[in-house]
């Protein structure tokens, strides 16, 4: 039914566009809070006492890995590779969930570590900074494994080139704004 | 809504074989159409309107006097809350949105929005947060924490019990919906134009309504964000607004009026839209000075995401910072005055008939100026600290929403009243409508800017004898009681365009735009023939051309002849009814109220959610489609 | 037409109430007695004449296109104008030349009612916002009080604004303009009363449910009675003589009004709730509820849920004589 469109762009594809932009702001807006935040903390533990820079270095890097993934599917199915759209439509949520497990066992480690969400105003901005991204990952994790179940079913071939390339947006969108997470969080502590 | 159902019945129904509405219930719980959409929402936003207006009248009839007894404190805390709350989100959004959904599609020439179930999914998750913060209601739990909810009041600590959880939930809940639509309008607007629709030929409310969309997109976000830190604040014990852990409770006010600014251009801009068709079209004479007027609501739109700190004068943020946002504020002024200058010299040198849609133009033009220029004497720190939070500030944002926002709507709603349902409404009824309107509006906020002079404070439940205020807060509560009278004749006029309404025929206003070559009301395609456009006001300036799907001639001052033909030369495709995105979003509501206290309730309505997510991702948007 | 006809009869009669108002305006931002509020007055005239000035001309405009191009029978179809490049520009120009006149003298006043004192006779308040009620201290002087300040006339006073609980905003209208009291802050407000008299103010943040009744009283004396004032506030309450208030402070002390008040010089030594040390002289009860006198003294005491409701004073169950005493007590603390 769609037919040519004004702009020439899918009407999927400008939507993803802008619902990305509206998800800047709403990013923009949590990190902000953090990095207005940050060093206000007045009751330990301090971020300097807990963050593990070397384990997140590792799971950021599979994170990034699974956006190279991401690459490899898109463009599997473009070329109407049926087995290479399975294989690395699977790697990236594989990829992506290692990364969910990654911030899970964080987690637990900072809560054991005398770090409730409610503890301080660091723990209040941190989890939910980062939360809210691993909640993002976990969409994005739902998502491209039900299009690696599509492919398993035959049913993902050339023709979806575009619901690929979407979701691929979505998550290489994530998979950016945690390299700005990791950078500020992490990197400047 | 039986008035809307039974007219979209008469007349949707076999005259137009290819676009025919199934009746009943079932159809409209499962429509994708944008203008049977725009309907609920027009029905739901107006009755929430009408609910806002009474709890308005109730806070009139306890300030009718000094010290009254009427309401207690707590009872009038709760209702100022909801009459703001319900009016920026639940009545004004949704009639926004109504138009957007009935206009939009109309004037551009496509025959529905980008994506018609991510539409419905947006009105129906509307309903649940508007009918969620209700349910508050016999719960005895209404939110009394004001619209702008300010930190640290509405913590735990000083709001104990659910009220405030429910104001938190219910706007997070319809803000997912107004995200949804603005992605949807967006995407409309650009992608599916008419062929020749250039943007600089688009009709001035979708010109509007496009604009709108951004500030949607990049206004809710932090809102929504604010939402989340004040939830977490109260239910899980986080410190985002508590001072006693090195917080700062100013950061709520930041995210609320970074994002509420806007929400005021978000209101405005639409109506400011309707008044620039209407206006031409009633004047015989189009838009003096269309991109003047295009990029001064692109400016305001864009100076509005950097005037949030003229909220907040009294916060003692210091004088640099006050004096930044009092100049950007300011500038302001500047394209909402060109507007109005615009819009008088689009009258000047007209044919101006004075029908109802044009009274409430003209009077959206005068009362407009009046809030603009109270707005300018706050928009200057040192003056706004002895007028903020007082009912100075009352008077002038309903000048602005009222004046604006409301004669606006009311001005649209006549205009496009005949091509929603077929049916003519009395001008007549309409009139006094307009006129019993405007003299209730005026004198229920006119006299509030000399008792906040005089030192009345806002969201204050009573007022002492002796402070010179109560002949102006007994005309206010007069002036409120005249609204009820003035919706006699609207009323009386619904029943009778139900009776007995003249058709209206497809361009009863000899009006301009698009939406005036098809049937009223439209077909479920809204074209049969894709129009092209070659220029702007194309009815105006009707010619046959070769390629041109329609054409026609103009009698001069009479009415236009219908356009369109009567039947597509080809069937055309349109989207299927869908109960998933109802489904979706009940699960989306399921999670909202399981979100007070039941995490088995979150996760079933999690569940639900999914399996909605499911059922639309997998369906197909029309049978035999593709 | 009659519609803006409405509108200038509403302003007319407006501006005769506003401007020929004979009667008392004790929280009227329109009389100025501070510094500070002139200030704030005379830049509010000069912007409400240019917006009165504009007012009349676009609506005047209007009102003349709207009456002058009305739709005529037979009439030619107008001609198109498109838009014409001057006149946007003059509409566009003489907004612009308002503003800058407007932005001008706003930009000065900001930075001169804005500047920190530096008068050294200053006399420091601090200001602490409670729900529902005021209090105040004098941390030079030794004074502390509730709900009502007194000022000397025609010195410089230098407020420090603090809050308790939520956010408050001090607000005396002739005196000047608002101030929030924020959480984690301190805020502050300058100004030199220039006219003696009772002058009244109110919260103007909301701040919960008895929110309409924090009021205050600001009372602006000669340099002399001040001085007397803070000499008598100074000084510990003094043992009643009268019998009756004699019993009323065995009331006081032997039930919970000594857990949240004090009376200084006695054994209540509360925080929580006002300093009643000198409440007899105090023009108002519950944060300028109602006028101090013994009537209405018994009904706060007996009914305060239902004088002020919401206020976090419980009723205390007392019999109708201990009522008595006990507010004897309270206005005997002179």
């Amino acid at each position: 039914m769609e037919g040519p469109t004004s702009t020439g762009i899918p009407h999927r594809k400008l939507a993803m566009w802008t619902f990305i932009g509206s998800e800047c702001m709403l990013f923009g807006t949590l990190i902000a809070t953090y990095m207005i935040y940050r060093g206000r903390n007045l009751v330990g533990p301090y971020p300097d006492e807990l963050l593990n820079i070397p384990f997140i270095t590792v799971t950021t890097f599979v994170l990034l890995m699974s956006s190279l993934m991401m690459v490899l599917a898109l463009s599997a199915v473009q070329r109407g590779d049926a087995k290479g759209t399975r294989i690395w439509l699977f790697m990236t949520p594989l990829f992506g969930l290692i990364f969910l497990g990654g911030q899970y066992y964080e987690f637990n480690h900072f809560v054991h570590e005398g770090l409730p969400l409610s503890k301080n105003l660091f723990s209040s901005t941190f989890f939910v900074l980062t939360g809210t991204h691993g909640a993002h990952v976990a969409g994005g994790v739902l998502w491209l494994g039900t299009l690696w179940l599509r492919a398993m079913g035959g049913k993902l071939d050339a023709r979806h080139t575009e619901t690929v390339e979407i979701a691929g947006l979505y998550w290489h969108f994530v998979d950016v704004v945690w390299i700005v997470l990791f950078t500020l969080i992490y990197l400047l502590v | 809504m039986a008035t809307a159902e039974a007219m979209a019945r008469d007349h949707g129904g076999a005259d137009h074989a290819g676009g025919t509405y199934a009746g009943g219930l079932w159809s409209w719980i499962t429509t994708v159409d944008h203008k049977r959409i725009a309907i609920l929402y027009f029905v739901t936003g107006f009755l929430f309107f009408l609910i806002a207006g009474i709890e308005g009248q109730l806070l009139r009839v306890q300030l009718a006097r000094p010290d009254n007894r009427f309401l207690d404190p707590d009872l009038y805390n709760q209702l100022f809350t909801m009459h703001g709350t319900t009016m920026v989100f639940f009545a004004g959004m949704p009639l926004i949105v109504a138009f957007f959904n009935f206009v939009v599609p109309l004037q551009i020439g496509a025959r529905d929005v980008a994506f018609p179930r991510l539409n419905a999914f947006s009105y129906w998750i509307f309903l649940f947060g508007g009918l969620f913060m209700y349910a508050s209601v016999p719960l005895r739990a209404m939110p009394d924490g004001g619209w702008f909810a300010y930190m640290p009041l509405t913590n735990i600590e000083y709001s104990p019990g659910l009220g405030m959880d429910f104001y938190v939930l219910a706007l997070l809940a319809s803000g997912v919906g107004t995200i949804a639509g603005g992605v949807n309008f967006f995407v409309t607007i650009l992608n599916m134009r008419a062929p020749g629709m250039t943007f600089m030929r688009m009709p001035l409310f979708t010109w509007m309504a496009l604009i709108v969309s951004i500030l949607i997109l990049l206004a809710f976000p932090p809102f929504t964000v604010g939402l989340v830190f004040m939830m977490f604040d109260r239910m899980f014990g986080t410190h985002f607004f508590d001072a006693a852990a090195g917080a700062d409770p100013v950061l709520w006010q930041h995210l609320f009026w970074v994002f509420g600014h806007p929400e005021v251009y978000i209101l405005i801009l639409p109506a400011l839209g309707i008044v620039s068709d209407v206006i031409p079209a009633f004047s015989r004479k189009s838009l003096f000075g269309y991109p003047v007027v295009v990029f001064s609501g692109v400016l305001i739109a864009f100076l509005g995401f950097g005037v949030w700190v003229h909220h907040m004068f009294s916060v003692g943020l210091g004088p640099v910072v006050n004096a930044v946002f009092s100049g950007a504020t300011m500038l302001i002024a500047i394209p909402t005055g060109i507007k109005i200058f615009n819009w008088i010299a689009t009258m000047w040198g007209g044919q101006i008939r004075f029908t109802t849609p044009m009274l409430f133009a003209i009077g959206l033009v005068a009362m407009f100026t009046i809030g603009g220029l109270s707005g300018v004497m706050h928009s200057s720190p040192p003056s706004d600290l002895q007028q903020t939070d007082t009912y100075f500030v009352v008077a002038h944002f309903h000048y602005v929403l009222f004046g604006g926002l409301i004669f606006g709507l009311f001005s649209g709603f006549y205009y496009w009243f005949p091509k929603a349902t077929g049916r003519l409404l009395s001008e007549r009824l309409g009139k006094a409508h307009f006129w019993l309107t405007f003299v209730a509006f005026n004198l229920t906020f006119f006299p509030m800017h000399f008792s906040g002079l005089l030192g009345q404070p806002r969201r204050t439940f009573t007022y002492a004898s002796g402070l010179g205020l109560d002949l102006f807060n007994l005309l206010s509560t007069i002036g409120a009681f005249l609204f009820t009278v003035a919706f006699v004749p609207l009323l009386l006029n619904l029943w009778r365009a139900w009776r007995r309404g003249e058709a209206a025929g497809p361009n009863p206003w000899d009006a301009p735009t698009l939406e005036w070559t098809t049937a009223s009301p439209p077909p479920h395609y809204n074209f049969a023939v894709v129009p092209k456009v070659d220029r702007r006001d194309p009815l105006w300036h009707p010619y046959v051309a070769p390629g041109l799907g329609w054409a026609g001639e103009l009698e001069p001052g009479g009415a236009s002849p219908r356009l369109q033909p009567d039947h597509p030369p080809a069937p055309v495709h349109m989207p299927d009814p869908s109960y998933w995105p109802l489904v979706m979003a009940f699960g989306m509501g399921l999670m909202t109220v399981g979100a007070l206290g039941s995490l088995a309730l979150v996760l079933c309505g999690l569940a639900v959610t999914l399996v909605g997510l499911f059922g639309w991702a997998f369906e197909p948007p029309e049978r035999g489609g593709h | 037409m009659k519609r803006p006809a409405h509108l200038v009869v509403l302003l007319v009669v407006g501006l005769a109430a506003w401007q020929g108002c004979g009667g008392e305006y004790p929280q009227s931002a329109l009389h100025p007695s501070s510094d500070f509020a002139r200030r704030l007055d005379g830049l509010f005239n000069q912007i409400f004449w240019w917006a009165a000035g504009v007012f009349v001309i676009v609506e005047g405009i209007l009102l003349y296109t709207v009456f002058r191009f009305r739709e005529r029978p037979g009439g030619p179809r107008p001609q198109e104008i498109h838009g014409n490049v001057l006149m946007e520009v003059g509409w566009t120009l003489a907004p612009a030349l308002i503003l800058v006149a407007v932005a001008i003298p706003t930009i000065q006043t900001i930075f001169v009612v804005d500047r920190p004192t530096t008068d050294e006779d200053a006399v420091v308040v601090e200001v602490i916002g409670r729900q529902w009620w005021w209090e105040f201290r004098y941390p030079e002087l030794g004074v502390v009080t509730a709900n009502e300040a007194h000022l000397p006339l025609g010195r410089t006073v230098d407020l420090r604004l603090r809050t308790a609980d939520v956010l408050h905003s001090f607000w005396i209208p002739r005196l000047g303009g608002k101030r929030d009291l924020v959480p984690g802050r301190e805020n502050h407000l300058w100004f030199r009363p220039d006219s003696v008299g009772v002058f009244w103010g109110q919260c103007a943040e909301y701040c919960g449910t008895a929110h309409a009744l924090m009021g205050l009283r600001v009372v602006v004396d000669e340099p002399a009675e001040f001085e007397a004032w803070v000499t008598r506030n100074r000084a510990p309450a003094a043992m009643p003589t009268d019998p009756q208030a004699r019993a009323g402070q065995g009331v006081f002390m032997s039930n919970a009004c000594v857990s949240c008040h004090a009376v200084r010089g006695t054994a209540a030594q509360g925080v929580f709730g006002p300093d009643l040390t000198h409440f007899g002289s105090r023009l108002t009860i519950g944060a300028g509820v109602m006028e101090n006198n013994l009537a209405n003294l018994v009904r706060w005491i007996d009914s305060t849920q239902h004088v002020k409701p919401g206020n976090l004073m419980p009723e205390v169950q007392l019999d109708d004589q201990q009522v008595a005493q006990l507010a004897a007590y309270l206005l005997a603390l002179r």
